[in-house]
C-alpha cells in the first residue's frame, strides 16, 4: 500500500502505480543499455562506450559504423529480445502454476526445442532456419503436450512441476538416441545449439523477435490485472469476475510462444526464465505476477552474462548459456534449500 | 432496485438468486439431480446437511463457479451463466474456502482486490474505491491492521480479512462457504456476529453453508436442509427444526430444546447409551 500511487485525472480515469516497482524497471532498463554499450564495445575491435553511442545514433566512421549497426547491434538485440522473451514466460508460468519451479526450463521446454532443432540437425541436415524452424515447433508441441497432460481443470502446485519433469526426461532421452545416431559433425553443431549461444546472430533473427513482442508483450500486461486476482486462487479469481480459463489459456499459449521463439532464436539459455520473476519480485518487494519487471531483469540478465562471458573468456569462447547455466544453477539449489526451510517442499 | 418491492415474499413471487431443476455433477460423479433452491431475498440463508450432501457443490452452483450439466442458475432472471462475468460479480460475492494469500501482501492490498469488478485498465483506482476499502475493513474491524502482513495474522483475523474483502465488492447479494472452519470457537461466533450484523444493517442477502447445525439454527433467518442432494426441509429454524428432522437428514437421535440466549432450536444429541440401545 506505501509505494502505490493513484493518479486520476479530472474525467474520472485513474492508474495505479507501483512507485518502487517503475524504479526497478527504470533502473533494470538503465542496466541494461549500459551492459548493451558495453557488449557492443567488446570484442575483436574493441570501441570505447562513448564511440559506441555516437555510432549508434548516426555519428561514427564507416568502419565502426558496420561493425556496431550490422555485426554487433543485431546480436545486442537478440540478446535484449530472447532475455526479455524469456523472463516474461517465465514469471506467466510462475505466475499460473503459483510455484517458482514451475518455469520452462523444469518444464522441458527448453528439451523440447532441442528435440525439435536436433531432428532436423541429424536426420535432415537442416539450414540454419530450419533448425531454427525446428526448434519452434518443438516447444510448442513440449507446451501443448504438458498443457494437455497437466493443465485440465487448473494446476496446482507440483503436479505441473511433476509432469514437466518427466516430459524433460523423456525429451532428454530423446535428445541423447538423436545424438549418438549422429555423424560428429552434425553432433559438433548440436552441441553448440544446445548451449544456448548468441553469436552469429544478425538483423533476421531480430525481426521476428520483435513482432512477437510487439504483439504478445501488449496482449500479456492487458492481461496482468486478471493475473493478480488469479494468485488468490481460480474461485476467488472468479468471483471477482475474472474468466479464468479463458485468462489461463491465453497467458500460457503466450508464455509457450515466448519462449518457444526465444529458444528458437538462440538456443535453450538455460536458468533465465527460472531466475528472472524471482529476482525481479525480490527487487520490486511486491506480490503478483510483476511480469513488467521480470521482463526487464530478464534482458538485462542476458546481456550481463554475455558480456561477462566474452570477458572472462574471450570473443565467442564460451556460448552465454553456459555462465546462465552457472548463475541460475547455483540460484536453483538456493531455492530448493530455501524452500526447503520455508517447509514448502 | 427490483430487490425492494419484493421485501418478505418468501415464494410468492421470484427472488433474486435460485436454482431451477439443476443437476450438479463433478466428471461423471452425480452430487445432485433436479434440485430446485430459492434464496429468499433479505435472508440469511443457512445450508446444513451432512458430510458430501452436495452443500458445498450447491453453493458452487449458485455463484457460478460450476456449471450445472442440466437445468440453470438464475440471477435476477437471467442464466448466471450467460452473463457477463465482472457484472456477476458486482451483484454476487463468494468466500470460497480455498483462498491463498499472496506472499508479502498486506491487508490493505488484499481487500483493495476486492474493487476488481469495478475496475478497468483506465479506472484502477478511484477514490471511491478508496472509500469503500477503508469502509470494508471498518466493518469487519481490521482497519488498524492495514499495513500487516496478511502471512502475519491470527486465523480469525485472516477470515476477517477475508470477508473485509469480499465486502469491498459491494455485492447485495454474499456467498460464504463454510466461514467458520479452522476457528476456534470464539472466533466462529465473531464471523457468524459479523455475518449477522451484515445482513441485519444492510440488508445483504447472505448464504452460507454451516457444520454446526446450532450455529445454523441461532443464526439464519432461513434454513435449508439437504441430504444426498435433495432438500429435505427449509424454512425459519423454529418451524422446521424438529427431532424427527435432525435424525432423517443426519441419522442422530437427539432432543431438540429451547436456546435459552436466542429461543432458537438447540440441538442435544441423545446420550451415547440411548443411541445404542435404540440400535
Amino acid at each position: 500500500m506505501k509505494t502505490n500511487r493513484a493518479v486520476r485525472t479530472p474525467g474520472g480515469l485513474s492508474v495505479r502505480l507501483d512507485v518502487r516497482a517503475l524504479v526497478v524497471v527504470l533502473l533494470l532498463l538503465l542496466a541494461a543499455f549500459g551492459a548493451s554499450v558495453l557488449l557492443i564495445g567488446t570484442g575483436d575491435f574493441p570501441i570505447s562506450a562513448g564511440d559506441v553511442v555516437r555510432t549508434l545514433l548516426g555519428g561514427g566512421d564507416p568502419g565502426q559504423d558496420f561493425i556496431v549497426n550490422e555485426l554487433r547491434l543485431p546480436r545486442v538485440l537478440v540478446a535484449l529480445l530472447v532475455g526479455a522473451c524469456l523472463g516474461l514466460g517465465g514469471a506467466l508460468f510462475q505466475a499460473v502454476s503459483r510455484n517458482p519451479l514451475g518455469s520452462p526450463d523444469i518444464l522441458g521446454l527448453g528439451q523440447g526445442a532441442t528435440a525439435g532443432a536436433l531432428t532436423v540437425i541429424v536426420l535432415f541436415s537442416g539450414s540454419a532456419n530450419q533448425v531454427t524452424a525446428g526448434a519452434l515447433v518443438g516447444g510448442l508441441v513440449t507446451g501443448l503436450a504438458i498443457y494437455l497432460l497437466a493443465w485440465k481443470q487448473g494446476v496446482h502446485g507440483y503436479r505441473l512441476v511433476l509432469v514437466g519433469i518427466g516430459m524433460s526426461a523423456i525429451l532428454t532421452a530423446v535428445n541423447g538416441y538423436l545424438l549418438t545416431v549422429s555423424d560428429i559433425v552434425d553432433a559438433a553443431r548440436s552441441v553448440v545449439w544446445m548451449t544456448g549461444s548468441l553469436s552469429g546472430r544478425d538483423w533476421e533473427q531480430v525481426w521476428p523477435l520483435l513482432a512477437l513482442c510487439a504483439v504478445l508483450v501488449p496482449l500479456v500486461l492487458g492481461n496482468a490485472r486478471a493475473l493478480r486476482m488469479m494468485e488468490m486462487g481460480d474461485d476467488v479469481a472468479g468471483a471477482l469476475g475474472v474468466r479464468v480459463e479463458r485468462v489461463r489459456a491465453l497467458l500460457m499459449v503466450s508464455a509457450v510462444l515466448l519462449t518457444a521463439t526465444a529458444t528458437a532464436a538462440a538456443g535453450p539459455v538455460s536458468f533465465v526464465a527460472l531466475t528472472a520473476p524471482q529476482l525481479a519480485r525480490r527487487l520490486t518487494r511486491s506480490p503478483g505476477p510483476n511480469l513488467l519487471p521480470s521482463l526487464c531483469m530478464g534482458a538485462t540478465l542476458l546481456v550481463v552474462a554475455d558480456w561477462s562471458s566474452q570477458r572472462l573468456f574471450g570473443a565467442d569462447q564460451m556460448p552465454v548459456g553456459v555462465v546462465t547455466g552457472v548463475v541460475g544453477g547455483v540460484y536453483l539449489l538456493w531455492l530448493l534449500v530455501s524452500e526447503r526451510r520455508a517447509g514448502r517442499i | 432496485m427490483s430487490g425492494t418491492a419484493k421485501k418478505n415474499t418468501k415464494r410468492s413471487t421470484v427472488n433474486r438468486l435460485s436454482a431451477e431443476n439443476v443437476t450438479l455433477a463433478y466428471d461423471q460423479r452425480v452430487i445432485a439431480e433436479q434440485l430446485s433452491v430459492e434464496i429468499p431475498d433479505n435472508s440469511f440463508t443457512v445450508i446444513v446437511g451432512p458430510n458430501a450432501c452436495g452443500k458445498s457443490t450447491l453453493l458452487r452452483a449458485l455463484s457460478r463457479m460450476l456449471r450445472p450439466s442440466r437445468g440453470r442458475v438464475l440471477l435476477d432472471g437471467q442464466a448466471i451463466q450467460s452473463m457477463p462475468a465482472k457484472k456477476v460479480a458486482r451483484t454476487l460475492g463468494l468466500l470460497p474456502q480455498s483462498s491463498v494469500a499472496p506472499d508479502g501482501i498486506t491487508v490493505g492490498d488484499l481487500v483493495g482486490r476486492g474493487r476488481y469488478p469495478h475496475q478497468g485498465i483506465l479506472r484502477q483506482w478511484s477514490t471511491e474505491d478508496e472509500r469503500v476499502v477503508q469502509e470494508s475493513m471498518r466493518q469487519t474491524g481490521v482497519a488498524e491492521l492495514a499495513d500487516r502482513y496478511v502471512d502475519e495474522l491470527s486465523g480469525g483475523q485472516r477470515q476477517r480479512v477475508w470477508i473485509a474483502m469480499a465486502l469491498a465488492q459491494q455485492t447485495p447479494l454474499l456467498l460464504l462457504d463454510e466461514p467458520t472452519t479452522y476457528l476456534d470457537i470464539q472466533h466462529q461466533i465473531d464471523v457468524l456476529d459479523l455475518c449477522a450484523e451484515l445482513h441485519e444493517t444492510q440488508g445483504r442477502t447472505l448464504v452460507a453453508v454451516l457444520h454446526d447445525l446450532n450455529h445454523a439454527a441461532r443464526y439464519a433467518t432461513h434454513l435449508i436442509a439437504l441430504k444426498g442432494g435433495r432438500v429435505i426441509a427449509e424454512g425459519a429454524p423454529n418451524d422446521i427444526v424438529t427431532a424427527e428432522l435432525v435424525e432423517e437428514v443426519f441419522g442422530l437421535r437427539c432432543q431438540i430444546i429451547e436456546d435459552p440466549e436466542t429461543g432458537t432450536p438447540l440441538v442435544v444429541p441423545a446420550a451415547r447409551k440411548a443411541r445404542t440401545a435404540a440400535r
